[in-house]
């Protein structure tokens, strides 16, 4: 691989019938690192990662992972990647063990290296004393990690990470944070799909923020944020009728502005509002760039 | 996009499926075992006391092998038809599994043979039954575990088929009410053919589940020669068939 991408799109598009779930979709995950795929609901992320393993087949466009051109080499592919899918689906009967030893045998795993290989993934998601605790006993935090361990037990040298703390509480998310972040500075590239601003700000080399089925921009995050929402912005409290006067004022000015449901940020220095000064940050970025309204 | 079958990959599916099992195992040995003993008795003794001849036959033995083939159908089309559906709408494991090196033809042919494997096994129960209630135990008998591996691989592949493509799981009971209980039925089980109006006689020789009784009678009371060589070919033949055709479906409904 002489481009040095683990993932690289040019132009891909995906359709269900009549809607086109992703439009012309440029995306590169460089080796070695964490691209975030931001994006609301709906804007294409999931069937996004569907292609990445030939879940979903692309209509046209350019998809080569690891090297292989997806989808006649996709097998190939597969092997050398790891998937975290949003939705839990270990088997719920089996133990921890029983789960990470069906997917050391799924992904090829030799015999003689089986063994270790689920002992390593064991004590990477801490879960080497619930080795013999049927999932179904384990917290949602344990089932979490055991997802990730799952996916990491062959090693892989790409990580497909599907909304991968979504429904979890603030300590797990934490938790999983730094493993993640652990296994990318120990060089294993990752793409990461989420709509938690938060997530992709700490983990993310460069963000992709997609949009309607295609990229609205790509960088890393503080990059975005002085290009697309500069340095700061005010953050004005109110009743509603209160807060839409702010945003007719800051408009007059020539000053953009998003609402955040309880109050509006008025980004640039906003002379004159009275408000809250902030840094500006990503989620004004993703508001700006991906649009208030709801699909 | 099929392509060969690799046997890692199989191995890796069988490894899933067969781990799964041991946690499972007992209910399923339960009612495999008590399934075809109930029919046992409640034909035999039943419809035993009014006939003690059918077809030239005890009406044990005709009893006892014709459940062979009853014993194939329920671990094999069931098992497939809701395991299949769960896995892919429920429990999502095929995401999970065609995320690895595993493609849907190398999903579908392990889960099949495994299925096929337990046919052959659970299949073989009522022989074992039968002999309780005074079936005499013959050599031919020995292949009866492969008749049943051979027509569980057809029907396992049936309820793949059929799971791929029902919008919902209450369609099962469309399939099991108008397709597998007059299958089931009208196959040499309970009663001859030959008792049924000539026209249900024709379609009976389309059943495959009538070839797999014929076959396991001559396999415990005589083989028949060409006759034989027939019923062989129809339930490999049906089992080619569906196979392919579950691999077609289920790939339409997994891969988007």
């Amino acid at each position: 691989m002489s481009h040095g991408l683990a993932i690289r799109l040019r132009g891909v598009v995906k359709r269900f019938g009549e809607i086109t779930a992703v439009a012309g979709l440029d995306l590169d995950v460089p080796e070695g690192t964490c691209v975030g795929l931001l994006g609301p609901n709906g804007a294409g992320k999931t069937t996004t990662m569907k292609m990445l393993t030939a879940q979903a087949i692309a209509d046209e466009g350019e998809l080569e992972v690891l090297g292989h051109v997806l989808p006649g080499d996709s097998k190939a592919a597969r092997a050398q990647c790891g998937v975290v899918p949003q939705l839990d689906n270990l088997d719920v009967t089996l133990t921890t063990e029983q789960n990470l030893l069906v997917f050391a045998h799924l992904y090829r795993i030799a015999r003689a290296e089986r063994r270790a290989a689920i002992d390593w993934a064991l004590d990477l998601a801490n879960l080497r004393d619930r080795r013999d605790t049927r999932v179904d006993k384990l917290s949602g935090g344990m089932r979490r990690r055991l997802l990730i361990a799952r996916a990491l037990v062959h090693r892989p040298r790409l990580l497909l990470l599907d909304e991968p703390t979504v429904g979890l509480d603030p300590q797990v998310r934490q938790e999983l944070w730094a493993l993640i972040d652990n296994l990318r500075s120990e060089g294993t590239s990752i793409l990461m799909s989420t709509h938690y601003i938060e997530e992709a700000q700490r983990l993310a080399d460069t963000v992709t923020i997609m949009s309607h089925g295609s990229a609205v921009a790509v960088g890393p995050p503080a990059e975005l944020v002085a290009k697309h929402a500069g340095a700061e912005a005010v953050e004005v409290y109110g009743p509603p009728a209160r807060l839409t006067e702010v945003e007719g004022v800051a408009r007059a000015q020539g000053l953009r502005t998003r609402r955040t449901g309880t109050s509006i940020a008025v980004l640039g220095n906003g002379h004159g509002l009275d408000g809250e000064r902030r840094p500006a940050n990503l989620e004004d970025v993703f508001v700006l760039l991906t649009g208030e309204e709801i699909a | 996009m099929n392509g060969r079958l690799e046997r890692s990959a199989l191995s890796g599916v069988l490894v899933r499926e067969v781990v799964n099992f041991s946690s499972f195992w007992k209910s399923t040995t339960f009612s495999s075992t008590v399934q075809p003993t109930i029919y046992l008795v409640a034909f035999g003794f039943g419809f035993g006391s009014l006939v003690s001849q059918v077809a030239g036959y005890d009406y044990v033995d005709f009893v006892a092998t014709g459940t062979v083939a009853t014993g194939v159908l329920f671990s094999s089309v069931f098992p497939a038809m809701f395991g299949t559906f769960v896995k892919y709408q429920f429990q999502r494991t095929y995401d999970a599994i065609l995320a690895a090196p595993v493609d849907v033809e190398e999903l579908v042919t392990a889960e099949t043979l495994w299925i096929a494997a337990r046919s052959g096994l659970y299949g073989s129960v009522p022989l074992i039954v039968g002999m309780v209630f005074g079936l005499d135990p013959a050599w031919g008998m020995l292949t009866v575990p492969f008749i049943g591996f051979l027509a569980g691989f057809g029907w396992g592949s049936c309820g793949i088929l059929i799971a791929a493509i029902v919008k919902s799981i209450d369609g099962f009971s469309y399939v099991s009410s108008a397709l597998l209980t007059p299958l089931f039925l009208v196959a040499g089980t309970f009663f001859p053919l030959t008792s049924l109006p000539h026209w249900a006689q024709v379609l009976g020789n389309f059943n495959p589940l009538f070839h797999c009784v014929q076959l396991v009678r001559h396999a415990s009371f005589g083989w028949q020669g060409w006759s034989d060589i027939g019923h062989l070919a129809v339930i490999i033949g049906f089992g080619l068939v569906m196979w392919r055709l579950a691999i077609v479906f289920l790939q339409r409904r997994l891969i988007d």
